[in-house]
């Protein structure tokens, strides 16, 4: 089955950039690692590491602090790495970019400094069913802490979103509408722009979980127009433990701190305190320094290999394996069937268990997520416990792929049986 | 293709689960359910006094889930529940210690499963079957 797509442009350069990532030459069980697991995490290119152990080696001090030389490079590379991110999601500021330890933490920082003081009994929050539990859960607390109402967006049965519900959804009292930006578990683009453009004329903010769009499209956030956008360095090559939440610069004025300590505070009395200004207010004890630098190396290197590449290269994977899955039988997908998706496919081959599925692979080396992927509403709806995901990245090859259905081909000699 | 860890015994089971269904009026209707992977279980179980005289599942999971129930059924049935008690021991013991098989029974069937112990993120799919019938116990001496 080797080469069964015709070698093109994205290929070509796909196997070079795999150069660039160590672990790809990692064996698992004696056989070479087929990575297909990018959606939980990406793997890091030596650019990335690299930068992380020469912070590390020549500039690591604490920032904002010190009057010392080193204490003014490590705060000159952390400021730095915020202008690259500032610059890389289309940010008007780079003050308006906070660093949080990810996604996760971004959207609970909106939902206690922003939705908590703001939102108040009958409001209504509009949520997907397409939700991480990330940008779900603490919406839930939200409307317990508020008396604010929930309201989900009714979603098609190609996993795409009604849209000509939008007038139903969204009026008021709706003051809030969170969503995701593409899918973890459907692919799912949401046509987030519109969304925002529809909310904002009832008076509503919106925030984007961008966790599984940033790594793969260009993401611009004042072209989108939202008030607040989530996401995580791990996903787009860049280490865990840091993320960004982009806000509007007059809601985080007007928001109270998340967290409090040393940092955010201006001038700290014995009953009072008055808090610094953005983004430092919202950045409490010593931020992970390293981190943040490594994600603006991250960021580099993704704008070298040029976002436009990405997306096209991702695209041709999900189409390939589209294609591939769908043309075997019993296999179910989950999600949109025409192309217009991220880099990424659900789906359940009929009398094999996901995580039977999973272990079988990952025993010829390829590592696939099987589960609920923190997305047990979504599963309800889908009428399944637990489904398998292939996701790529920029570093898959349409081989790897390949492998993947040679596998499922394994998998189902050895479990699936007419019953 | 054999597979040394999806072998023919545990996919026998898998397959033909033994004592799969419901029974009409059980000493005791437990169910258990793994969350984070969706399995979910239900035993009916009728003691007669102390000893187990019908065991019946019904569920959904992974082929390992239910191999390691339909193989508990058959191992536990006409035990008592000092010996169930036990038994749910030396079963997570097996699990616990790398699949090595104990000196002091026969595991019969179970012995297919010693791979999964060399697998922790299965692990928990092979004993939901023993921390269900766990709990059912539990509720059999509240009766």
């Amino acid at each position: 089955m080797k080469n069964a797509m015709p070698k093109n442009s994205t290929q070509t350069k796909a196997e070079k950039l795999r150069e660039d990532f160590p672990i790809l030459k990692t064996m698992v069980r004696g056989t070479p690692l087929v990575y297909l697991d990018s959606a939980a995490t990406s793997q890091r290119p030596s650019q990335v590491l690299a930068a992380y152990c020469l912070f590390c080696q020549s500039h690591n001090a604490n920032v904002h602090r010190g009057i010392h030389s080193l204490g003014e490079q490590a705060t000159d590379r952390y400021e730095a790495a915020r202008e690259r991110v500032a610059s890389f999601i289309g940010a008007p500021s780079k003050h308006t970019v906070i660093f949080t330890r990810g996604t996760t933490e971004s959207i609970n920082l909106v939902c206690y400094s922003y939705a908590n003081k703001f939102l108040k009994r009958g409001d209504i929050i509009v949520l997907t069913p397409m939700e991480h539990h990330a940008n779900l859960v603490p919406w839930q607390l939200v409307a317990n802490i508020t008396g604010a109402k929930l309201r989900y967006w009714p979603m098609k049965p190609d996993g795409t979103l009604d849209m000509s519900a939008t007038n139903d959804i969204l009026k008021p009292p709706v003051k809030m509408v969170a969503l995701t930006h593409i899918s973890n578990v459907l692919g799912t683009i949401n046509p987030v722009t519109e969304i925002t453009a529809a909310a904002h004329a009832i008076g509503a903010k919106v925030l984007i979980d961008g966790a599984q769009a940033v790594p793969h499209i260009s993401v611009n956030v004042s072209e989108i127009g939202c008030d607040f956008y989530a996401f995580s360095g791990h996903k787009m090559c860049g280490p865990t433990g840091i993320g960004v939440l982009w806000g509007r610069e007059e809601l985080l004025e007007e928001m109270d701190p998340f967290m409090t300590g040393g940092e955010m505070i201006q001038e700290v009395f014995l009953d009072h305190s008055t808090w610094n200004e953005i983004p430092y207010k919202f950045e409490p004890g010593t931020p992970p320094i390293g981190e943040a630098v490594s994600l603006g190396a991250a960021v580099n290197y993704l704008s070298d290999v040029g976002m436009d590449w990405i997306e096209k290269h991702d695209h041709k994977l999900a189409a390939y394996a589209l294609e591939r899955l769908s043309s075997e039988e019993g296999i179910e997908i989950y999600g949109p069937l025409n192309g217009e998706r991220g880099a990424l496919i659900s789906f359940n081959v009929e009398g094999i268990h996901p995580h039977d599925l999973a272990t079988l692979l990952d025993r010829d080396g390829i590592a696939v997520r099987a589960g609920h992927h923190c997305a047990q509403p979504l599963m309800r709806q889908l009428g399944v416990p637990a489904t398998a995901r292939a996701s790529f990245y920029l570093y898959n090859l349409h081989e790897e792929i390949d492998q993947l259905m040679e596998g499922i081909h394994r998998a189902k000699e050895v479990l699936a049986y007419a019953r | 293709m054999p597979d040394d860890l999806y072998g023919e015994i545990l996919l026998d089971h898998n397959r033909y689960p033994r004592n799969f269904g419901a029974l009409e009026s059980p000493t005791v209707h437990v169910e258990g359910k793994n969350p984070l992977c969706g399995d979910e279980l239900a035993l009916d179980l009728v003691f007669d006094g102390d000893s187990l005289k019908e065991i019946r599942f019904k569920g959904q999971g992974c082929a390992i889930a239910m191999a390691s129930t339909s193989m508990m059924t058959e191992m536990l049935k006409g035990k008592s529940a000092q010996e169930i008690r036990e038994w749910i021991e030396r079963f997570k013991n097996f699990m616990r210690d790398g699949g090595a098989l104990p000196d002091d029974a026969d595991m019969g069937d179970l012995e297919a499963l010693s791979g999964i112990s060399k697998l922790p993120v299965r692990v928990k799919c092979a004993l939901l079957a023993w921390t269900t019938m766990e709990e059912g116990l539990k509720q059999l001496a509240k009766k």
